[in-house]
C-alpha cells in the first residue's frame, strides 16, 4: 500500500495538470499567496509534454514538503507542550511589548542560568500582550502603555497589577541637510508641527527657540507610526499634556488619527523614512535614533530647560514623579512632562502585567521570585542595553508591593 | 477486476473530497470574517465604506481611503505591468533566439520568488528616492504634467505612485509567465497560415497569434491583479500609510491590506478589532467582484469571434 501511493499521487497530479492546462482560463481562479503562485505558474502553464513530468515531480515534491512541514510542526508543538508540563522545561509564559524585549530576553536567560526557572516570552506587541493576559493564555503580560479601565474590566482573571520595570524615551528625530548644531523645540511647537500648523522649518516659532541659528525655508514633513504602538502612546500622551489643541484633537492612544504626514511601519520604518526624506521630522525610541545616527531635538521640559534624551535624563523624569506618588498608587502613571530640571519630558515606564489573584501557587511563587530578582538584580543591566533603570526608591517600593499578590487555595 | 474498481472508487472519493474542501474553506473564511466584522458594520453602517474618517480614539471607522487606495494602486500596477509583461512574453515566445529564451524567462520568473519585504526594502532605499529625485521632475518639467491634478502637490517620495510601480514589478512575472505559455500554445498552423497569406512577422503576431491567445492573456492579467490587490508588506513600506483620498498620485495613500497589517497587533478594543475584520471582509468582497468581472471578461472574449 505504502509503496504504491507515490505512483497514484503522480497519476492524480498528471490528471490535474492536464485539466488545468486544457484551457488558459485557469488563471482567474488562482489568486492565492505568492509562493503557491510561483509553483502553480511553472507547473500548470507548461504544455509541452516533455516538460510535464519534471513539473509533476516538482508539484508532488512541494506537496510532500508541505505535508512534512505540517506534520513536524504539529509534532513539535505536541512534544513541547507535553515536555513542558512533564519536566517543567518552560515554567512561565509571557507576551507583550516589543520595546523592552532585548532587555527582557537577557533577564530571562540570566535568570534561567541563575535559578533554572525558564521563562518563555513572545514579543508580539503591547496590545497582543494585553489580549493574551486578559484571555488567561499567558502567565504575565507586558505593555508600553498602561491598560485602560475598559481593558482592565475585560480581563477574565480579575484585577491586574502594573509593575513598572524600566524606562524608555521617545526621541524627536529630524533630517535637515546642512543644519549643524542642536535643534531646540518646545512641547507646544512639537504639537503644532504634528498638528500641521507649523509647516516650514524657518517658522518664527521654531526660530525663536533657536536664536542665532539659520534654519532652511523648506517644508516640514511629519513622519509618524502607521502601526499601533506603545511609542505612539507615549508621544501622543506627551503632546496631550503640553497642548490643549492636541488633547482636544487627536488625543492619546496607540493609534491616533494623525492630522498630517506619512506613516512608517515600526520604529525602523519611521527611522528609515526620516533618513530618506530631507526636511522630515518624526518620533522614534531613543535606541533607534542612536542606532541610525539620527540627530535628535532637545525638548524644553516643564522646568524650562532644553534636554536631549539620555538614560540619566529619563531616570530623572521618573524620580521627579516617583517622589510624589501616593502610597496606594496602581502605577498606571504617566511621567511625560515631568517636573525636575534634568528631566527629559517624553519618557515613560514600561510595565509587566500580572493578575493580583493567582490560581497556580507554584507559578505564582516563581513569578514573584522573578520580579524580585528583576527589580533588584535586573535593573543593574538596564543601562548597558540603553534602558533607563527605575529610581532606587521606587524599585524598593515595588519589591514590597509583590506581597500584595494573592495565591488562591490549591485546586482553584 | 474488483481491485481496480475499488481503486477507481477510492480515487474518485479522494479527489471529490479534495475538491470540496476548497469551497468549504472559502465558506468558513467568509462566515468567520463576516461574524467578526458584524459589530463594526452595524455601528458604522454604510459610512464604513463611504467615510474617510478613520479615528480609533473616537471609535469612528471609515475605510473609503483604504478601499480607494487598494483599487488605484492595483490599477496603476496593471496599467504599467500589462504592456511590459505582454511585450516580454511576445519577445520570448516569438522573437527571441533560442539560446536567450530560457535564461530570460527564468530571470523574469525569478521576480516572483523575491519575498515582498525585500521588494519593500528596495522600494524604500532605491525606488522611492529615484521616483522623487528623477521621475517626478521628469514628469513635471519635461512632460509638463505638473499642472494636472494627477501629478500636483508636494512629492515626498512614499506615494500611491511608488506603490503602483512596486506592485507592477511584482505582478509582472505572473502576467508574463501565463502570457508566454499561452502564446506558445497557439498552434503552428495559425502562424503558418498568416505567413502564407503574406503577413510580416509583426502582422502575424498582431493578427494571428495574440488574438488567438487573448482570453489567456486576460487570465494572466487577472492573476497579476489578484497579486496586486492582496499585497501587503511591500506596499505598506512605500505607500506612506495616510488614510486620505487625494487626486494626486504623488500623495501618500493607504490600502486595505496595509491597514490591517498596521493596526491588528495593537488593536485591543472590540470595535477596533471588528473594524479591521470588516476591512478584511470588504477586501474579500472586492477581490471576489474583481474576479467575477475578470471571468466575465474572459468568457466574453473567448466566445467572441476569433481571428
Amino acid at each position: 500500500m505504502r509503496e504504491t501511493r507515490p505512483i497514484k499521487a503522480a497519476n492524480c497530479c498528471d490528471n490535474l495538470v492536464t485539466l488545468g492546462v486544457s484551457g488558459p482560463f485557469v488563471a482567474p481562479y488562482l489568486t492565492a499567496s505568492s509562493l503557491q503562485h510561483s509553483l502553480l505558474i511553472t507547473t500548470i502553464t507548461h504544455r509541452r509534454p516533455r516538460m510535464s513530468r519534471r513539473h509533476i515531480a516538482a508539484l508532488a515534491y512541494a506537496a510532500l514538503i508541505l505535508a512534512a512541514a505540517a506534520c513536524t510542526s504539529s509534532e513539535e508543538d505536541d512534544t513541547a507542550a507535553t515536555s513542558a508540563s512533564r519536566s517543567g522545561s518552560v515554567d512561565l509564559t509571557g507576551a507583550g511589548a516589543t520595546f523592552p524585549y532585548p532587555l527582557y530576553s537577557k533577564w530571562f536567560s540570566d535568570y534561567a542560568t541563575a535559578t533554572g526557572v525558564r521563562i518563555n516570552y513572545q514579543s508580539i506587541g503591547s496590545g497582543g500582550g494585553i489580549r493574551q493576559l486578559s484571555e488567561g493564555t499567558v502567565d504575565f503580560g507586558a505593555t508600553d502603555g498602561p491598560m485602560t479601565d475598559e481593558e482592565l474590566g475585560k480581563a477574565k482573571g480579575g484585577a491586574i497589577l502594573h509593575f513598572p520595570t524600566v524606562l524608555g524615551a521617545v526621541a524627536v528625530a529630524y533630517n535637515l541637510p546642512g543644519f549643524q548644531g542642536e535643534l531646540r523645540l518646545s512641547g507646544p511647537v512639537v504639537a503644532d508641527i504634528f498638528l500641521g500648523n507649523i509647516k516650514k522649518w524657518n517658522d518664527p516659532r521654531i526660530a525663536a527657540l533657536n536664536p542665532g541659528v539659520s534654519l532652511p525655508s523648506s517644508d516640514i514633513l511629519v513622519v509618524h507610526r502607521s502601526d499601533g504602538s506603545g511609542t505612539t502612546y507615549v508621544f501622543s500622551d506627551y503632546l496631550s499634556a503640553v497642548s490643549p489643541a492636541w488633547a482636544r484633537g487627536p488625543g492619546r492612544g496607540k493609534d491616533v488619527a494623525w492630522p498630517t504626514g506619512l506613516g512608517g511601519k515600526g520604529n525602523e520604518g519611521v527611522a528609515g523614512q526620516i533618513k530618506q526624506i530631507p526636511g522630515a521630522i518624526g518620533y522614534v525610541e531613543l535606541a533607534y535614533a542612536n542606532q541610525n545616527n539620527l540627530p535628535v531635538a532637545a525638548i524644553q521640559n516643564a522646568a524650562g530647560a532644553f534636554i536631549k534624551p539620555s538614560i540619566a535624563a529619563v531616570t530623572a523624569a521618573a524620580a521627579g514623579v516617583a517622589a510624589q506618588l501616593p502610597p496606594d498608587t496602581d502605577y498606571r502613571i504617566s511621567i511625560v512632562n515631568s517636573p525636575g530640571a534634568e528631566a527629559y519630558p517624553i519618557s515613560s515606564f514600561t510595565w509587566l502585567l500580572l493578575y493580583r489573584q493567582q490560581t497556580d501557587s507554584v507559578k505564582a511563587r516563581k513569578l514573584k521570585d522573578f520580579l524580585r530578582w528583576a527589580l533588584r538584580e535586573g535593573e543593574k543591566q538596564a543601562a548597558a542595553l540603553d534602558y533607563a533603570p527605575l529610581p532606587a526608591a521606587m524599585a524598593d517600593r515595588l519589591v514590597q508591593r509583590l506581597d500584595s499578590i494573592r495565591i488562591a487555595p490549591a485546586g482553584g | 477486476m474488483t481491485g481496480a474498481a475499488t481503486g477507481d472508487r477510492l480515487y474518485q472519493l479522494a479527489v471529490t473530497g479534495f475538491a470540496l474542501v476548497i469551497p468549504g474553506l472559502l465558506a468558513l473564511i467568509a462566515i468567520a470574517i463576516g461574524v467578526a466584522a458584524w459589530p463594526a458594520f452595524s455601528t458604522a453602517g454604510l459610512s464604513f465604506i463611504t467615510s474617510s474618517e478613520w479615528n480609533v480614539q473616537a471609535g469612528k471607522f471609515g475605510a473609503a481611503p483604504a478601499i480607494y487606495g487598494t483599487l488605484v494602486s492595483s490599477f496603476i500596477a496593471l496599467a504599467l505591468a500589462t504592456p511590459l509583461a505582454v511585450g516580454v512574453a511576445i519577445f520570448l515566445s516569438e522573437i527571441a533566439p533560442k539560446w536567450l529564451r530560457q535564461p530570460v524567462a527564468f530571470l523574469v520568473d525569478l521576480l516572483a520568488a523575491i519575498p515582498s519585504v525585500v521588494y519593500g526594502l528596495w522600494g524604500i532605499f532605491f525606488l522611492v528616492p529615484m521616483l522623487r529625485d528623477h521621475v517626478v521632475p521628469f514628469l513635471r518639467d519635461t512632460l509638463h504634467l505638473g499642472g494636472t491634478p494627477l501629478f500636483s502637490g508636494p512629492a515626498y517620495g512614499p506615494s500611491m505612485l511608488a506603490a503602483g510601480v512596486i506592485l507592477a514589478i511584482m505582478a509582472l512575472p505572473y502576467i508574463s509567465a501565463v502570457t508566454r505559455e499561452v502564446l506558445l500554445a497557439v498552434p503552428r498552423s495559425q502562424r503558418d497560415a498568416a505567413l502564407a497569406l503574406g503577413a510580416t512577422k509583426w502582422e502575424m503576431i498582431r493578427d494571428a497569434v495574440v488574438p488567438y491567445a487573448r482570453s489567456g492573456i486576460i487570465g494572466g492579467v487577472i492573476l497579476g491583479l489578484g497579486r496586486a490587490l492582496g499585497e501587503t508588506m511591500a506596499v505598506t513600506m512605500v505607500i506612506g500609510n495616510r488614510p486620505e483620498i487625494s487626486a494626486s498620485l504623488l500623495a501618500p495613500g493607504y490600502t486595505m491590506a496595509s491597514l490591517i497589517a498596521n493596526e491588528f497587533t495593537e488593536a485591543t478594543s472590540d470595535l477596533h478589532l471588528s473594524a479591521l475584520m470588516a476591512v478584511g471582509a470588504v477586501l474579500f468582497v472586492v477581490t471576489l467582484i474583481v474576479n467575477g468581472i475578470a471571468r466575465w471578461l474572459v468568457w466574453r472574449v473567448a466566445s467572441g469571434p476569433r481571428a
